[in-house]
């Protein structure tokens, strides 16, 4: 039984290592020739213009869910006029950017994981190498890179789409005045708050897309291997994206309050 | 007199997690210009020589030379300029699903980007047209056959004009007709191209074919032949491995005159007791 455990601390640690020199070389061949400009375009496309309707239906719904939660809740208070405040501050702090990566992680993490994963067993990784090509620049940076552009771009949108559901809530259903809801929206964005709502997304695009590239590369096992990769590789990088806001979180609230330690 | 193009010195290498070393103390030499024929059965290390040729794994232990070069102690970016002068053809031809045909064959002129897309258009146009798949420029791979995968797989891997030319079993899975013209595409290759080639394989009639086969051009057509088993020129070595060790090399007179128990059985399939 120490053996096994043994074995299984090794494989992870293991795991870890491989991961980690993933992550340096991918990130260190973003600033070296040779660059994959039509790759990198095509990802922007599968990451972004794939995931625009999941993306867009999930932020509408989360701020019609939150316009009518809080309401209730504001209302107890003679609050309801801040709802718009709240949808706002909730959806591109916190909300915009963990639901945004874990629909593409769900979407596009896993379609990276299941191509690569299918290339691994069907010789294609060694055919690219054997033809002099590095399959990490070829196959990792460009989904990297759109990964660290998309992610952001798709929380943005998805932000802007919640606060509309949000807006459609109160002004159709709790009657609250069109200015009233806009106005107290607009009211609570500061700097701080935007450089949360990107700087978060940038993470966990980077996050998506190693994990993605990762579990693809590190198939084994024939077809069957490519299927339990791309489970994995969604549930690794949902973890992690949940992981890293909370620690991304500390970070900006010690960044922007410095007196605040809320560990 | 010939210099060494591949040079295997003591070679050991044993896959992760696997005791068994997949090769045990292998050495050899390929010429320039030179066919060597690996033969043996399933997990006997054949594959395995060519993964390392390529260094796409690392020796356990022992020297690999190519092309003056010890693939066994340089670092990745090197090894792909190496392997840029190197050719390999996939079991199963191993395409690129995303991309065509054409995508395909011109994959590293592309990637060399010193060339116009009219030269490599041209190129590619060639090279379809000396393994006999002009009309298939446009498709994709999901649309051929299995012999039209291992043939653009062939032009794939000549398209660079690679010194060197490594067969993973090209033609397994597929008819005896199909595998016999695979097997002309490789004798064309060798003997209009230059090329040293390394063939693995345990289809003996097709190691045979590549062996004896030359092809001559007259007039503008050409024609393939075969010689008798013991006109075969030296240049084209048979090797044949067990259990990762070289049990034989030499030429076919040689291989099919040894008493050597496995090759024996490896030649003629005599001797294996099937329990009822």
């Amino acid at each position: 039984m120490i053996n096994g455990l043994l074995a299984r601390l090794r494989d992870v640690l293991s795991s870890i290592q491989e991961f980690s020199f993933l992550s340096y070389r991918s990130f260190a061949s973003l600033f070296s020739r040779p660059r994959y400009w039509r790759d990198t375009l095509e990802q922007m496309d599968i990451i972004g213009v794939g995931s625009l309707t999941v993306v867009c239906l999930t932020g509408l719904f989360t701020g019609m869910v939150l316009t009518l939660q809080s309401s209730s809740m504001l209302d107890i208070f003679g609050a309801k006029p801040y709802v718009g405040r709240m949808v706002t501050l909730i959806m591109i702090r916190e909300l915009g950017p963990v639901l945004t990566a874990l629909m593409v992680a769900g979407r596009a993490g896993s379609g990276m994981t299941a191509e690569l994963g299918s290339m691994v067993v069907t010789q294609q990784i060694e055919a690219l190498r054997s033809l002099g090509t590095d399959p990490i620049r070829k196959l990792v940076v460009p989904r990297l890179v759109a990964g660290l552009i998309m992610v952001p771009a798709l929380t943005v949108l998805s932000n802007a789409v919640g606060m509309l559901g949000g807006y459609f809530v109160a002004a159709f259903s709790l009657r609250l005045a069109t200015n009233l809801y806009w106005h107290s929206a607009m009211d609570a964005i500061s700097v701080y708050d935007l450089f949360m709502g990107l700087f978060k997304p940038v993470v966990f695009g980077y996050i998506i897309a190693v994990v993605g590239c990762y579990q693809g590369l590190t198939t084994t096992g024939g077809t069957r291997g490519v299927g339990s990769a791309t489970t994995k590789s969604v549930v690794v990088a949902s973890i992690l994206v949940l992981v890293s806001d909370y620690f991304l979180n500390v970070l900006i609230l010690h960044f922007v309050y410095p007196d605040w330690w809320g560990f | 007199m010939s210099r060494s193009l591949i040079s295997f010195e003591n070679v050991y290498y044993a896959y992760p997690g696997v005791d068994e070393y997949a090769l045990n103390n292998i050495s050899f030499e390929i010429q320039d210009g030179g066919t060597e024929i690996i033969l043996g059965g399933s997990g006997s290390g054949k594959s395995t020589i060519l993964k390392l040729i390529q260094g796409l794994i690392k020796p356990e232990s022992g020297h690999i030379f190519v092309q003056g070069t010890e693939v066994s102690g340089i670092d990745e970016p090197d090894l792909m300029k190496l392997r840029g002068n190197i050719g390999m053809v996939f079991q199963e031809g191993a395409l690129f699903d995303s991309l065509s045909v054409a995508e395909n064959v011109g994959f590293r002129l592309h990637d060399q980007g010193d060339l116009e897309d009219d030269d490599i258009e041209e190129s590619v146009r060639r090279m379809l047209g000396f393994v006999g798949l002009g009309e298939l420029y446009d498709r994709q791979p999901s649309e051929l056959s299995g012999g039209q995968r291992r043939r653009v797989a062939v032009a794939r891997a000549m398209a660079h004009k690679p010194k060197l030319i490594l067969y993973d079993e090209p033609t397994t899975g597929l008819d005896p007709i199909i595998a016999s013209t695979i097997c002309d595409l490789i004798v064309k290759l060798r003997d209009f191209e230059g090329v040293t080639t390394v063939l693995v394989t345990h289809q003996l009639q097709d190691a045979f074919q590549v062996a004896q086969g030359f092809v001559s051009q007259r007039n503008g057509d050409l024609f393939y032949k075969q010689v008798d088993e013991a006109d075969v020129l030296t240049g084209i070595e048979f090797l044949v491995l067990d259990s990762g060790k070289i049990i034989f090399r030499g030429r076919q007179k040689d291989l099919l005159e040894t008493n050597e128990p496995y090759v024996r059985k490896f030649l003629h399939g005599i001797g294996t007791a099937v329990g009822r």
